[in-house]
C-alpha cells in the first residue's frame, strides 16, 4: 500500500494510446496537466477544471471520464486513450473524425477532443446507438461554437457509417 | 479533381483546419513551449463586489516554496499608467486594484512562482483585510442620488450623458394617435469560450520592451492602449497570437488588462511569465456583455406604421470603463431604428458604473440590448392596436427601392430586400402550419405562442463610431476616427506556391480555408496550393488598429481585402507571364494551375514557374515591373467615415439582414419553455462557404438560446457575485439546443468586394426576443424578462399559494436578489433564564458553544474576538469572527451580530435571541438573517442555505447542550438530536 | 483551480483504509470516484492532509441482491449498477433515479457510496435511498453499523458518518410486487442537480413520496392514496421542506412543484403497481 507524500514526485506508469508511458507526479497533480504538461500530450484539453464542459474527457479503461477530476495517480496501471490515439495513422483519420470534417462538427476545436472521446466509446460499446442515446452521450460536453447540430449530424452519419450504412455525405 | 474554370468560393469546401484539430494537434496557448525558467502566475482576486483594501500583507506568501515575485498594484502602478478611458471624465482605469476593489473577481495580488500549483499554495497564505463598502448593482439605482459612489475621482456613478435628436421627433410624437411605451431590461451574460485566457509575457530590460504571446482577438487598436499603459511605445511592445484560439465570440479582447499585469510581472520576476485563466476567474472576472435597462417609446399610426421612437438606454458597463467601451453602446448608433424606415428619433445615453465585472466585446455587441427593447416594443404595438404583428412588421421595413437606404442616425443600409426575405421565410418556413400548431395546442388548452423578429445586422465596424460618445466639440479636439482597414498579404516564393497572411485573428470560424478559396480563385490554383497563415506578430505583420476578429468583419473586409491582394499580384505575374508567352497581359487567363492565353490555350506554362520568375531572375521582368512577389493590401470603405456634425454614424459598413420566427410551447406545470419550430432567414450577402455560414448561424443561435433561457451572470445587493461555476452559469447542452430551419436570400453588398456581409453575430440579436416575444404570446404577459426562468414563469400560472398558520408569508420571488439567509427556531434548554444569559456574555461559554472556536477574546462586555473553524461536510475553513451584544435586556432577549471572514468567503449576520422560562427551564427563541459572499458563495451557492442552517443550528445546540441539555457522545449523533429537537426533522 | 497538497494513499485492503482513516481522523477523505470531491479540491475548498483511495479494494467491488435487498459496495462505479441487466425490473427506482445522475462521463467514475457518503441535498441516489427506507452500512477499525438512511442525512452534505468511518456499503430495498414506484425531476439543465426531485412508492394501502433539492437533505414522507386528502397533505408536506430561494429557483416554485409533480409521480407510481 504505497502511501505518496505530499511535497514529493512519484512515479507514475500508464498505457497512453497503447504504448507505456511514465512521469513523475506529484499526489496533487490532476490527469490533465500530466498528460499536458509531463507527457506533452496536449490534445487533451483544459476548459473548467470543475467536470462540466467535457473538454478534458478521455478514456480510463475504455471509459470516458473527466481527466480533471482525476488524479494522475489514481490512473496507475491503468489504459488511458486520449485524442491522439484516434487516427488510424498520422495521415488518416478515423471514421468518427472524418464526419465531423464532413460535416463541420467543430469550429474552433477546443471541445472536439473530448466529444470525439466520448462518442468513440459509444459508437464502439453500442453501434446501434439512437439519435437519443448520442444525445445523451453528448450532453455531458459543452461546445460554444457550433450549436451542437452539425456535432450530431457527424455523430449520426459516423453511427451509419460504422454499421457499414453508407458514406459521408457532407452537406455541400 | 476538376480544376479547369472551377471556382471555390460558395463552396463547402473541407477545413484545412480541421486535420490538426481533430487529431489532438492543434497549437492553443497552452500548447505551446515556453522558454525554460518561464514562470507561472496565480492572480489573487477580490471576494467583494465593493470594498477598501486596508493592507495587503505578502511577506508569507514571498517566503512560500517556489514563489519569485508578488506584486500588488502599488507595484503595478509604479511601473504603468492607467488605461485609457473612452470618455472624457475624470476617470482611471487601472488592470488591478489598489486601495479599492470594485467587483467580485478583481485582481488584488499576482503571485509568480515555478509553477501554477505552488503560485496558488502561496496565494492562500496572502492577507487581505477589506472594508466592506456598500455595493451598487442595478443600473437605475447606481443613478440615483443617494447611491454608493464607485469612483470618487467621478464623484457619481454616471460616466456619460448624451442626448440626440434626428428628424422632428417631438412633431411626430404630436401628431401620433397613438403612443406605444415599454420599459425593458436585458440581463448580463457572456458568451464563455471553452478556452480561457492565456498569456505569456517576458520583458527585455536592455531594449525596454515587451514581447507578449496572448490569445487576443483584436481589435488591435487595444495594442495602443496596452503600449501606453506599459509606458513604452508601440514597436516596443510586440504583440503575437498563438495559431489556433478556443473560441472569442468577442470576449477574447478582454485579456488585455492582463497581458499588462503579466507584462509588468516579467518584469518584476526577471523571466518570461505565463498565466492561464481558470474558468473560475473567468466567470468571475472576464468580460461580460453590459446589461441594459431601456425606455423605449414609439409614435405609431393606425396602421401600426412607427413615426418616431424615443429611446433612454442606460447602459451598465460595471466597475470599469474598459476600452473600447462604452462601445456597446454606440456598435448600433446608425441603426437604432432597425430594418425599419423610421424617420424621427430621440436618443438618450447614459453609461453607468456599477460593481460588477467590466464589459467588454461578446457576440451581438449591443444588437441584442437594442433589438430587444425595439422588437418587443414592435410586439406590443401590434397588441395595443388589435393588428397582427406581421402586418406591424410589413408597414414598417425599409422598402426594397429604397436602398442604399440612409438610416435617421446615419447608417447607410448598403442593400437588401427585407420584404421579399420575410415573405419567403414565412412560406418555406411552414409559417401556416405554425399557425396551425399554435391553434390545435390552444385548443386543447396547452400554452402555445409565436413570435416573430426583424433584424438588420450591421458588420464591419466604423473606428469611428464610438467618437459618437463625445459631443461634436470634444470630437474635433480629439482628430477625426474613422474607417476599418483591413490588410492581406499574398505572396509568392521561390519555387512559385503562394502564402497568404491575414491580420484576422481567428478564434475557429475557418479563415483559412475561405481565404485559400478566395485566392484559389484568383490565381487559377486549388485550395490545398495555397498556404494561409493567420497568427499575428505586430512586430512582423501588416495591420493596423481595425485588425482582429470582430463586428462579423472578415467575410467582407479581409476576405476582400485578401482578394485585392491576390488581383493585383495576379496582375504582376500576368505582366511577367505575357512576356513569357508573348502576348498581351489582357490575354492572359490563370486556370488550372497554368497560366496561358486566352485565345490560344495551348501556349501556357505552369503557374509556379512564371510565379517563381522575380526570385531567380529578375532581370527578364518586363519593363517597368519591380518584382511579382508579395502584395500587401490595406483597405478601407470610404462609406465609413466619421461622425457628422449632426451626430449622423455610418456605425457599420454593411447589413444583412434576418426575420426570425418561432414556436413555443410553455409547460403548465413547470414552466419550462420547449422550442417547438425556429425559423431563421439570413441575406448575408453573397455566401463565400455555405457550411460555416451555417455553423456561424447554428453557433449564434445556441449563444441566444443561452441568453434567452439559462444564462445570467447574478449578483447579489452586496455585490456577491453568484454565478461562479459552470453549474451556476448555465451554458445550454445539446439537450437544450433544438436544431433552428436555416433559410438564406442573397442580396449582395455593393460596398465590399466580394459582395459578402457579416454572419456571425444575428442570432444573438433576433433570437433572444423572438422567443421572449413567443413566451409573452403564450402566456399572455406585456413584461417578460430574460433569462426567461421556469420558476418566474410558473409564477404567472401558479395561484398563489397560502402559507399554513404560524408562518411568515411567502416572500416575493427575488432570484438576483442577495445571498441572504434567513431562519429561525426555539430550543428548549434544561437551566433558567439567567443562567442562560450568563453563558451568552461568558467568553468562556461561547468558546465551547461558537461551533470550531478556537479563543474566544473578550474585548469589552459586549465585544468579542474569535478564530473559528466553520464548515459543511469536508468544505472547512478556518475565520475571523468579531461579535457584539447589542440591545441588552437581561435575561430576556439580546440581538448578537458578527462578521466573520477568511479564505474560503466572508460573512455577516445577525441573531435575535429571546430567553423564555417555565418552570425552572428556558425556551431559547432565535431568529437570524445572513449575508454570505465570497469564494463559497460564488461556487456553493446552492448548498449554502444548509450549510448555514446547519452551523447556526450547531451553536443554539451546543448552547442548549451546555446550559445542561443531554451532554451527547460524539458530534454527529447529537446533531441529529438537535435537529429534532429544533424541529427542523418530521 | 489546483488542488492544496496532500498525501495519496492507495489502499488494497479495508483494513489499510480503515487504519488510514483512524490515524488522520478529521484531516482524512475518503476519495473513490472523486467526481464531487475533486471539483471541491481544485477550487481548493476542502484541505485534507491525506486521501485515502478506496476504488482498488476488491472487498468493495461487490454488487449483491440478497434478503429482499441490492447490497452495493463502496468501490462499484454508477455506472456498473446502470447496466446491469435487471435493474429495470429489481429496482425500478433505482433505476430511474440513476438515469438523472450527472453525466455519462460522470457516472463511470463516480461511486455509488460517494453520493451517498457526499450527502448532496439534490442529488437522486440518497433520495432514492431515503425513499426506498435503505440502510448504510458504517464501518471504522473498532466497529461496524448499520444506520437508516432517513437517519443518516443530517444536513447539507452532513452526514452520520464518523471521521473514522466509511461507507463499506449501502442496500437499496428490493421492488416488491404489488408497489409501483416513480421517479421525477426538475432541474435548469440536463444532468443539472435537481430544483426538485420526486420519488413515489404506492402500494395497495399507501403512499411514500421523498422529495429531493428542496430541504436540506432528501426527505420521505407517508401521505394518502391519490384522493380527495392528498392535495392538502402535499401542501402540507411542501411547507414542512422549508424551500428556499436561489439563483434557480424561487422556494415558491419548489413548493410549487412538490404539490404538482407530488401528486403527478404518486399517480404514476400508483399506475404502475403491478
Ligand atoms: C458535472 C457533474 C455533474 C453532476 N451531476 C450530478 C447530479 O445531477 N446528481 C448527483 O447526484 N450527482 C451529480 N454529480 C456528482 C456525482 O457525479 C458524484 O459521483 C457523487 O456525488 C460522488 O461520488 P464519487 O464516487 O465520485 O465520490 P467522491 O467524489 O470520491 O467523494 C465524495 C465525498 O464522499 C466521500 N466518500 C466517498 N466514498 C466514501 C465512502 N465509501 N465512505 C465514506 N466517505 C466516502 C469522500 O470523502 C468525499 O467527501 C455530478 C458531478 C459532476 C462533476
Ligand atoms: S476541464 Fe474537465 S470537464 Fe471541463
Ligand atoms: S468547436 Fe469551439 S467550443 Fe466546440
Amino acid at each position: 500500500m504505497p502511501r505518496l507524500g505530499a511535497d514529493r514526485r512519484h512515479e507514475v506508469r500508464f498505457t497512453l494510446n497503447g504504448r507505456p508511458v511514465e512521469g513523475e507526479a506529484e499526489p496533487r497533480m490532476l490527469l490533465t496537466d500530466f498528460l499536458r504538461h509531463v507527457l506533452g500530450r496536449t490534445g487533451t484539453h483544459v476548459g473548467c477544471e470543475h467536470g462540466v464542459c467535457g473538454a478534458c474527457t478521455v478514456q480510463i479503461d475504455g471509459a470516458p471520464a473527466r481527466a480533471c477530476l482525476t488524479l494522475a495517480v489514481q490512473v496507475e496501471g491503468a489504459e488511458i486513450r486520449t485524442v491522439e490515439g484516434l487516427a488510424p495513422a498520422p495521415d488518416r483519420l478515423s471514421v468518427l473524425q472524418e464526419s465531423f470534417r464532413a460535416h463541420h462538427g467543430l469550429q474552433c476545436g477546443f471541445c472536439t477532443p473530448g466529444i470525439l472521446m466520448s462518442l468513440d466509446e459509444l459508437l464502439s460499446r453500442r453501434p446501434d446507438a439512437s439519435e437519443d442515446d448520442i444525445r445523451h452521450q453528448l450532453s455531458g460536453h459543452l461546445c460554444r461554437c457550433t450549436g451542437y447540430a452539425p456535432i450530431m449530424k457527424a455523430a449520426l452519419d459516423a453511427a451509419r457509417r460504422l454499421r457499414g450504412e453508407g458514406e459521408t455525405a457532407a452537406d455541400a | 479533381m476538376e480544376l479547369a474554370g472551377q471556382t471555390w468560393v460558395g463552396q463547402s469546401v473541407p477545413r484545412v483546419e480541421d486535420a490538426a484539430l481533430l487529431t489532438g494537434r492543434g497549437r492553443f496557448i497552452d500548447d505551446l513551449a515556453t522558454r525554460p525558467g518561464t514562470l507561472e502566475a496565480a492572480i489573487l482576486r477580490s471576494p467583494h463586489g465593493h470594498a477598501e483594501i486596508r493592507a495587503i500583507d505578502v511577506e508569507k506568501a514571498r517566503a512560500a516554496r517556489g514563489v519569485v515575485a508578488v506584486l500588488t498594484g502599488r507595484d503595478v502602478q509604479a511601473l504603468t499608467s492607467s488605461m485609457v478611458v473612452g470618455v472624457k471624465a475624470p476617470l482611471e482605469c487601472w488592470p488591478i486594484a489598489t486601495d479599492r476593489v470594485r467587483y467580485v473577481g478583481e485582481p488584488v495580488a499576482i503571485v509568480v512562482a515555478t509553477n501554477r500549483y505552488l503560485a496558488e499554495d502561496a496565494m492562500d497564505l496572502i492577507e487581505v483585510e477589506y472594508g466592506a463598502l456598500p455595493a451598487v448593482i442595478d443600473p437605475l439605482a447606481a443613478l440615483e442620488a443617494d447611491a454608493p459612489v464607485i469612483h470618487p475621482s467621478l464623484g457619481r456613478n454616471l460616466a456619460s450623458d448624451r442626448s440626440f435628436r434626428y428628424g422632428e421627433p417631438e412633431a411626430a410624437f404630436a401628431a401620433a394617435p397613438h403612443r406605444v411605451e415599454i420599459a425593458v431590461r436585458y440581463p448580463r451574460n457572456s458568451c464563455t469560450p471553452i478556452e480561457c485566457y492565456g498569456v505569456v509575457a517576458e520583458y527585455d530590460p536592455g531594449e525596454d520592451s515587451y514581447d507578449v504571446l496572448a490569445n487576443f482577438q483584436g481589435p488591435f487598436s487595444i495594442h495602443a492602449v496596452i503600449s501606453r499603459a506599459l509606458k513604452v511605445p508601440g514597436n516596443r511592445l510586440r504583440l503575437r497570437t498563438p495559431p489556433d484560439s478556443g473560441g472569442s465570440f468577442g470576449v477574447k479582447q478582454g485579456v488585455f488588462p492582463y497581458i499588462v499585469l503579466m507584462a509588468v510581472a516579467a518584469r518584476v520576476a526577471g523571466a518570461p511569465v505565463k498565466w492561464i485563466e481558470d474558468r473560475l476567474e473567468n466567470l468571475a472576472g472576464a468580460v461580460s456583455a453590459t446589461n441594459r435597462a431601456t425606455r423605449l417609446a414609439a409614435a405609431v399610426e393606425r396602421d401600426g406604421r412607427i413615426t418616431a421612437l424615443d429611446w433612454d438606454q442606460v447602459e451598465d458597463c460595471g466597475a470599469h470603463l474598459r476600452a473600447p467601451e462604452p462601445a456597446t453602446l454606440y456598435r448600433m448608433h446608425g441603426n437604432m431604428t432597425g430594418a425599419y424606415a423610421v424617420r424621427n428619433v430621440l436618443i438618450r445615453n447614459r453609461v453607468v458604473l456599477t460593481n460588477k465585472t467590466p464589459t467588454g466585446l461578446n457576440r451581438g455587441f449591443g444588437g441584442p440590448q437594442v433589438y430587444f427593447a425595439l422588437e418587443r416594443l414592435v410586439q406590443r404595438i401590434a397588441l395595443e392596436l388589435g393588428l397582427d404583428p406581421l402586418d406591424v412588421i410589413r408597414a414598417n421595413l425599409v422598402p426594397t427601392a429604397a436602398f442604399p437606404y440612409k438610416t435617421a442616425t446615419g447608417a447607410i443600409l448598403d442593400s437588401g430586400d427585407y420584404l421579399g426575405s420575410m415573405e419567403a421565410a414565412l412560406l418555406e418556413g411552414g409559417h401556416a402550419e405554425l399557425l396551425r400548431r399554435r391553434d390545435a395546442a390552444r385548443a386543447e388548452g396547452r400554452l402555445y405562442g409565436i413570435g416573430y423578429t426583424a433584424v438588420v445586422e450591421p458588420s464591419v465596424s466604423n473606428m469611428g463610431y464610438i467618437t459618437a460618445v463625445l459631443q461634436p466639440a470634444e470630437r474635433k479636439k480629439a482628430g477625426p476616427k474613422n474607417g476599418a482597414q483591413a490588410t492581406a498579404t499574398v505572396a509568392v516564393d521561390p519555387v512559385g506556391s503562394v502564402t497568404v497572411h491575414v491580420a484576422s485573428v481567428p478564434q475557429g470560424q475557418g479563415h483559412r480555408t475561405v481565404l485559400g478559396q478566395v485566392v484559389a480563385d484568383v490565381l487559377g490554383l486549388r485550395p490545398s496550393d495555397i498556404r494561409v497563415a493567420t497568427d499575428m506578430d505586430t512586430v512582423k505583420d501588416a495591420w493596423s488598429i481595425a485588425s482582429g476578429n470582430y463586428a462579423s468583419r472578415f467575410a467582407p473586409a479581409v476576405a476582400g481585402a485578401a482578394h485585392l491582394a491576390a488581383t493585383r499580384l495576379r496582375d504582376r505575374i500576368a505582366r511577367v507571364a505575357a512576356g513569357q508567352l508573348n502576348v498581351r497581359p489582357e490575354d492572359i487567363v490563370f486556370r488550372g494551375g497554368r497560366i496561358g492565353s486566352a485565345s490560344n490555350p495551348e501556349n501556357a506554362v505552369p503557374f509556379t514557374r512564371v510565379a517563381a520568375a522575380t526570385h531567380w531572375a529578375p532581370g527578364t521582368l518586363p519593363e517597368g515591373l519591380e518584382h511579382a512577389i508579395r502584395e500587401t493590401v490595406f483597405w478601407t470603405p470610404p462609406e465609413l467615415a466619421a461622425p457628422t456634425e449632426a451626430d449622423e454614424v455610418n456605425s457599420s459598413l454593411c447589413h444583412g439582414f434576418i426575420f426570425d420566427y418561432c414556436g413555443v410551447e410553455v409547460d403548465r406545470v413547470t414552466g419550462e419553455v420547449r422550442i417547438d419550430r425556429y425559423v431563421t432567414m439570413h441575406d448575408c450577402g453573397r455566401i463565400l462557404h455555405p457550411g460555416m455560414v451555417a455553423g456561424q448561424v447554428t453557433g449564434g443561435f445556441a449563444h441566444a438560446l443561452g441568453a434567452a433561457l439559462y444564462e445570467e451572470y447574478s449578483y447579489g445587493a452586496d455585490g456577491s457575485f453568484q454565478s461562479g461555476t459552470f453549474a451556476d452559469y448555465l451554458v445550454p447542452t445539446v439537450m437544450e439546443v433544438p436544431e433552428p430551419i436555416l433559410l438564406h436570400r442573397e442580396t449582395r453588398s455593393p460596398v465590399t468586394p466580394l459582395g459578402a456581409k457579416g454572419v456571425g453575430e444575428g442570432n444573438c440579436m433576433s433570437t433572444p426576443v423572438c422567443i421572449a416575444n413567443a413566451v409573452a404570446d403564450a402566456m399572455g404577459l406585456a413584461d417578460v424578462t430574460l433569462p426567461l426562468v421556469p420558476a418566474v414563469l410558473a409564477s404567472h400560472l401558479h395561484p398563489a399559494e397560502t402559507a399554513p398558520k404560524g408562518r411568515p408569508a411567502a416572500t416575493a420571488p427575488a432570484l438576483s436578489g442577495a445571498r441572504q439567509l434567513f431562519g429561525e427556531g426555539t430550543a428548549e434548554v434544561a437551566a433558567p433564564a439567567q443562567t442562560v444569559w450568563d453563558m451568552l456574555l461568558d467568553p468562556q461559554t461561547l468558546q465551547t458553544v461558537i461551533p470550531g472556536a478556537h479563543g474566544v477574546e473578550k474585548v469589552s462586555d459586549t465585544h468579542f474576538k474569535a478564530d473559528v473553524t466553520l464548515g459543511v461536510g469536508p468544505v472547512k475553513g478556518r475565520y475571523r469572527a468579531e461579535i457584539h451584544l447589542a440591545d441588552l435586556v437581561p435575561p430576556r432577549s439580546v440581538t448578537l451580530s458578527g462578521e466573520t471572514s477568511g479564505a474560503l468567503g466572508f460573512g455577516s449576520g445577525r441573531g435575535f435571541i429571546t430567553l423564555t422560562e417555565t418552570e425552572g427551564r428556558t425556551i431559547l427563541g432565535y431568529r437570524y438573517e445572513a449575508a454570505i459572499g465570497g469564494k463559497v458563495a460564488s461556487v456553493g451557492g446552492r448548498l449554502l442555505d444548509g450549510a448555514a442552517r446547519f452551523v447556526i443550528g450547531q451553536f443554539f445546540a451546543s448552547l442548549a447542550r451546555h446550559a445542561g441539555g443531554q451532554a451527547g457522545e460524539s458530534r454527529p449523533g447529537v446533531f441529529a438530536r438537535v435537529r429534532r429537537l429544533f424541529g427542523g426533522a418530521p | 483551480m489546483k488542488p492544496p497538497p496532500f498525501d495519496y494513499l492507495r489502499a488494497d485492503t479495508l483494513d489499510e483504509a480503515l487504519d488510514a482513516l483512524a490515524a488522520a481522523g478529521p484531516d482524512a477523505r475518503v476519495l473513490a470516484g472523486g467526481q464531487s470531491l475533486l471539483p471541491m479540491l481544485n477550487m481548493r475548498l476542502v484541505r485534507p492532509t491525506i486521501l485515502v483511495d478506496v476504488m482498488r479494494i476488491g472487498a468493495l467491488r461487490t454488487v449483491e441482491a440478497r434478503g429482499g435487498a441490492l447490497e452495493v459496495g463502496a468501490a462499484v462505479r454508477q455506472v456498473e449498477l446502470e447496466r446491469r441487466a435487471d435493474l429495470d425490473q429489481t429496482q425500478p427506482l433505482l433505476a430511474a433515479a440513476l438515469r438523472w445522475v450527472g453525466h455519462a462521463q460522470t457516472r463511470n467514475r463516480g461511486t455509488v457510496c460517494g453520493s451517498i457518503a457526499h450527502a448532496d441535498p439534490s442529488a437522486e441516489l440518497p433520495l432514492a435511498l431515503v425513499a426506498l427506507g435503505g440502510e448504510i452500512r458504517l464501518r471504522s477499525r473498532r466497529k461496524r453499523r448499520v444506520v437508516a438512511a432517513e437517519t443518516f442525512f443530517a444536513g447539507s452534505m452532513a452526514t452520520e458518518r464518523r471521521d473514522d468511518e466509511m461507507i463499506e456499503s449501502v442496500t437499496f430495498p428490493l421492488r416488491k410486487p404489488g408497489t409501483g414506484y416513480a421517479f421525477r425531476e426538475i432541474g435548469r439543465r440536463h444532468g443539472d442537480f435537481a430544483i426538485v426531485a420526486c420519488a413515489a412508492l404506492v402500494d395497495a394501502t399507501s403512499a411514500r413520496l421523498a422529495i429531493g433539492g428542496v430541504a436540506d437533505r432528501p426527505v420521505a414522507r407517508a401521505l394518502p392514496l391519490p384522493g380527495p386528502d392528498l392535495d392538502e397533505a402535499l401542501d402540507g408536506f411542501a411547507w414542512s421542506l422549508e424551500a428556499r430561494d436561489d439563483i434557480h429557483a424561487t422556494a415558491r416554485y419548489r413548493r410549487d412543484l412538490v404539490r404538482r409533480l407530488g401528486r403527478q409521480v404518486i399517480e404514476e407510481a400508483a399506475r404502475c403497481r403491478g
